[in-house]
């Protein structure tokens, strides 16, 4: 059951093969015996996924049953969930118990997904390698010596280890789509707007953005349309219907034109990763589309931009975690002062502290005009720019990341280099584009992804572009050793 | 040396909607502590403000009745600071587009001219809730219900030269929010509000002095003490030598003195930034044209149809529509008092507002209503009363002892007109008074009053005022 996909799964909980109560208990049995060393999971919620598991069985023989119905999955720990600890992998959310539900949450409970648990993530999504979680790393089941990337690290690892069919994820600069990348599993995410933050613990507000993680595109299609549409409680939520994304998944890619950024293809990029990217090109040329060189001039501008506006924004964020309401408090705070902080340098962690401080200088008066105003203006630069490549181009590709997985411990201590992994996925999340990784390949065993950017609202074509590569590939089909 | 003051405000005016300007939370006042607070207004990780759009069109009622610009684009911002009661860490306010500017509103001074203050803008904000220190054992107990309540903040230039000036300015608003119906104007509740910026220079100085905030004061009484306070405590400083610092000052209104909060080094700064969470608000045209059309006749507009419609003097008129409740008291008294407005006018200004003043009533609760002041002088009008019988008449209302007819019958209070009657009235008091007689005969005239007096005694003031006099002088003519 567990190497099946999440739309195989559904077929098989319809046709009566098995309950989603024996499905549920396959994948805590799994987890409970595979998850010990990965550490995908902070918090695993066995006896609410039974009792959810049972609803979507009667649910299921009362035939009101859609797709999802039955499917367990795993949820990232920054969607609030109602009476299970939300804890954003920080200290200081560690005692908190949300008392309500995020939107996803609650459409996909609706849908009749069983959610087993609460997956790892580097703290408050801040991190490219799921090392600043305060519960330890995550290990990437390709190899347990390397990282699964981050922030959505535990999400793609338990997918990629087989332990879930599919997870959500959040992306603020990559968090979806380089740990599927790192992982070799397919993760999208969508265009800035298409699924509602209610709930979703804000890092930087105006470039999160909450997607799936799956095997295939199809599970990503299947999963995205329970996720996605319109949130009256999120203004940055956009009133536009959800469009129904597996039926284009068979379009032929023929006369698709394909773009290709020389700032993709530089030499940042490993060999390796470089070779695998260029075969799928080839692959998709097989299948008729065209690929065209393009340029996205102010591609050099994405990382530092973001590493103003997303510290800028999450340095005011995170000032709610103040010990006043909920979350960690220190012990014995002599006065108001002593509280704020030791309630914060105790809750937060380095890399988040240190991204709390970034955005204070940057947002300080006399440095604002500097700093947060010219990012605003390089951000309106780089959506320029992919603005003019989509009017020649249906689909951008490259590398979701410079390099496969890196060696845990590796880039902890070297934050810059750290941020530079993400250097492709972050333009997306300035420009508020969809964005997707797909298994494209290995480099010594680790796995490749390719990177698909899609115009404003265009997932359904780059779940088209990936299914279709899917049909003809099968790095998404491959397990790591010991989880056959 | 003579110095003059220089003075600006920030009114803050809570706006009348019922529910928060970013939640559905209730804004009800006096709820129990932290019953009126929902997720939002609670700042729980992952929640998000949601504007409601109510607040929008009262702040361009606001806008179009000070004849300012609202803004077709405005922008919401964050205003960073950690404060137990201020649940995020910052405040959602309008920073650098708020969505109204460049207004003005003129005041009338005591000595009969008029001054024209400008407004810099107004702009929308959420209070934050309230920190309560006593009953918790030496900790601070927080109460989030005020937490998210609209608030419109009004800025004016620093063009009030003196603490009167910031009263006149401070109560035009209040009675324009009022009459706009955007805000209760509950000064005890907090509802109405305000800093004001004094700096005093020299006379004939071009540049401003530096200046000190006085933060929240909640009374015209107190504005005019603190302000008066600061402006002497200014001037002593300069002369003696010193300097203003700029500061954050707070007023004690138990010793009618302010103190000093923080100083300019202390001062936050507040990392302003655009609200990731909210859209711009953008207003087309039509809605603007909208909000005008639906704006209420305004305080000028109704004092002047005062003036045309009742013949008030343009005082009379100015006092009457100096609230929006008063105004509409007199209209309601003057209209079922058959549209005598000046007479209603008198009334409402003379006897009305002492009895108000002396039990320290509100109008909304006051024992005699429009209907019952306004069909009293009916009683007038038609002659059924005197004006002097009438505040006997007033007064038993007041005590609620009734209506007008009720107690002018039961009291017996009726005017005699009749000719006949007075006259015998007349006949008697002349026949009692031999000796007056004696001296009006000789050309002693004032005792013609004595006369009256007399008459009027004689029927407990019943007696016809204007018809005693005619009888009398006819009488002792003959």
């Amino acid at each position: 059951m567990q190497h099946k996909t999440l739309a195989e799964l559904s077929a098989g909980l319809d046709s009566g093969d098995y309950t989603s109560e024996e499905l549920t208990t396959a994948c805590l049995e799994r987890i409970e015996r595979l998850n010990g060393p990965l550490n995908c999971f902070i918090t695993v919620t066995a006896e609410e996924a039974l009792a959810a598991a049972r609803a979507a069985d009667a649910r299921r023989q009362s035939g009101k049953a859609g797709p999802l119905t039955g499917i367990p999955y795993a949820h990232k720990d920054i969607f609030c969930t109602r009476g299970v600890r939300t804890s954003c992998a920080s200290r200081m959310l560690d005692n908190f118990i949300s008392p309500y539900d995020a939107t996803v949450t609650q459409r996909l409970a609706a849908a009749g997904a069983v959610m087993l648990g609460k997956t790892n993530m580097d703290e408050f999504a801040m991190g490219s390698s799921n090392e600043t979680s305060y519960y330890g790393p995550v290990r990437n089941p390709w190899n347990q010596d390397t990282v699964p990337g981050g922030s959505s690290g535990g999400s793609a690892a338990a997918v990629a280890a087989r332990l879930v069919p599919a997870s959500t994820g959040t992306d603020t600069g990559g968090s979806i789509r380089q740990p599927a990348s790192l992982c070799g599993v397919t993760g999208l995410k969508p265009t800035y707007g298409r699924v509602s933050r209610y709930g979703m613990i804000a890092f930087a507000s105006s470039l999160d953005q909450g997607g799936p993680i799956t095997r295939t595109a199809e599970d990503a299609a299947l999963l995205l349309e329970a996720m996605a549409g319109f949130d009256e409680r999120d203004s940055t939520s956009v009133d536009q219907p959800v469009e129904d994304y597996r039926a284009g998944l068979g379009n032929s890619l023929k006369g698709m034109k394909i773009g290709l950024p020389a700032e993709y293809f530089d030499g940042a990029v490993d060999s390796g990763v470089g070779d695998a990217v260029e075969q799928a090109l080839e692959e998709f040329r097989r299948l008729g589309a065209e690929t065209v060189d393009i340029r996205l001039p102010h591609t050099y501008l994405s990382v530092p931009t973001y590493y103003v506006v997303a510290p800028a924004e999450c340095s005011s964020n995170l000032s709610r975690f103040d010990g006043v309401r909920f979350g960690h408090r220190c012990q014995d705070p002599q006065d108001l002062e002593d509280m704020y902080k030791r309630s914060r340098g105790e809750g937060f962690g380095a890399e988040v502290k240190r991204r709390i401080m970034i955005g204070t200088y940057a947002l300080s008066a006399g440095y604002y005009d500097a700093y947060y105003l010219k990012a605003q203006q390089a951000r309106h630069l780089i959506r320029d720019d992919f603005r003019q490549a989509f009017e020649a181009v249906d689909v951008i590709m490259g590398p979701t990341t410079p390099t496969p997985a890196f060696r845990l411990g590796e880039k902890v201590d070297d934050p810059v280099t750290m941020y530079l992994s993400d250097v492709y996925t972050i333009a997306v999340n300035l420009a508020g584009l969809p964005g997707l990784s797909v298994p494209a390949g290995f480099v010594d065993g680790l796995p490749v992804g390719l990177h698909v950017i899609g115009n404003y609202f265009d997932e359904a074509r780059l779940l088209n572009v990936a299914h279709q590569y899917q049909q003809v590939s099968d790095w998404h089909t491959r397990v790591p050793e010991g989880f056959e | 040396m003579e110095w003059e003051p220089v003075i600006g405000l920030e009114i803050h005016a809570q706006l009348a909607t019922s529910s928060k300007i970013f939640s559905g939370a209730s804004t009800a006042f006096g709820a129990q502590p932290n019953t009126q607070a929902c997720a939002v207004d609670l700042g729980l990780p992952g929640v998000l403000p949601v504007l409601n759009r109510e607040v929008i069109r009262m702040a361009a009622s606001f806008g179009l009745a000070t004849g300012s610009t609202v803004s077709k684009r405005s922008v919401f911002a964050r205003k960073n600071y950690f404060y137990p009661d201020l649940p995020k860490g910052y405040q959602i306010s309008q920073y650098e587009l708020p969505v109204v500017q460049d207004g003005e509103l003129t005041i009338e001074l005591e000595d009969g001219t008029s001054k024209r203050i400008g407004i810099t803008r107004a702009h929308l904000e959420e209070d934050a809730g309230k920190s309560l220190h006593e009953d918790f054992h030496g900790m601070t107990g927080i109460d989030l219900n005020r937490a998210g309540t609209p608030l419109l903040e009004i800025v004016s230039e620093p063009d009030m030269r003196s603490a009167k000036e910031a009263v006149a300015y401070m109560k035009m608003i209040h009675s324009l929010v009022r009459y706009l119906e955007i805000s209760d104007g509950n000064m005890q509740e907090g509802s109405f509000r305000c800093d004001a910026n004094v700096s005093v220079r020299p006379v004939g100085r071009e540049s401003f002095g530096t200046r000190a905030e006085i933060k929240n004061i909640n009374s015209f009484r107190f504005v005019e003490q603190a302000i008066n306070y600061e402006i002497e405590r200014q001037i002593l400083l300069l002369e003696s030598g010193g300097a203003v610092i700029q500061e954050t000052r707070l007023f004690d209104p138990d010793r009618h003195e302010t103190r000093s909060m923080r100083s300019k080094e202390e001062a936050n700064d507040y990392r302003y930034f655009p609200d990731p969470d909210l859209l711009p608000v953008v207003l087309d045209q039509e809605f603007i044209d909208g909000v005008a059309a639906a704006l209420p006749e305004l305080p000028a507009a109704r004092r002047q149809r005062f003036v045309d419609q009742y013949g008030l003097s343009d005082y009379d008129a100015g006092v009457l529509t100096a609230s929006r409740e008063f105004a509409e008291f007199f209209e309601a008294t003057a209209r079922e008092a058959g549209g005598n407005g000046k007479l209603a006018a008198n009334w409402v200004m003379g006897e009305f507002t002492a009895a108000l003043n002396k039990g320290g009533i509100d109008i909304a609760d006051s024992p005699v209503s429009s209907g019952d002041l306004g069909r009293m002088l009916l009683r007038i009008d038609d002659g059924t009363i005197s004006g002097k019988i009438a505040k006997q008449v007033f007064e038993a209302m007041w005590n609620g002892e009734g209506d007008a007819d009720r107690i002018i019958e039961e009291k017996g209070l009726k005017q005699i007109t009749d000719p006949a009657a007075i006259e015998a009235v007349i006949r008697e008091v002349l026949e009692n008074s031999p000796k007056q007689l004696e001296q009006y005969r000789g050309g002693q005239e004032k005792v013609f009053g004595y006369f009256v007096g007399q008459v009027m005694k004689a029927t407990k003031g019943k007696a016809n005022p204007g018809e005693v006099n005619a009888l009398l002088k006819k009488m002792l003519g003959s």
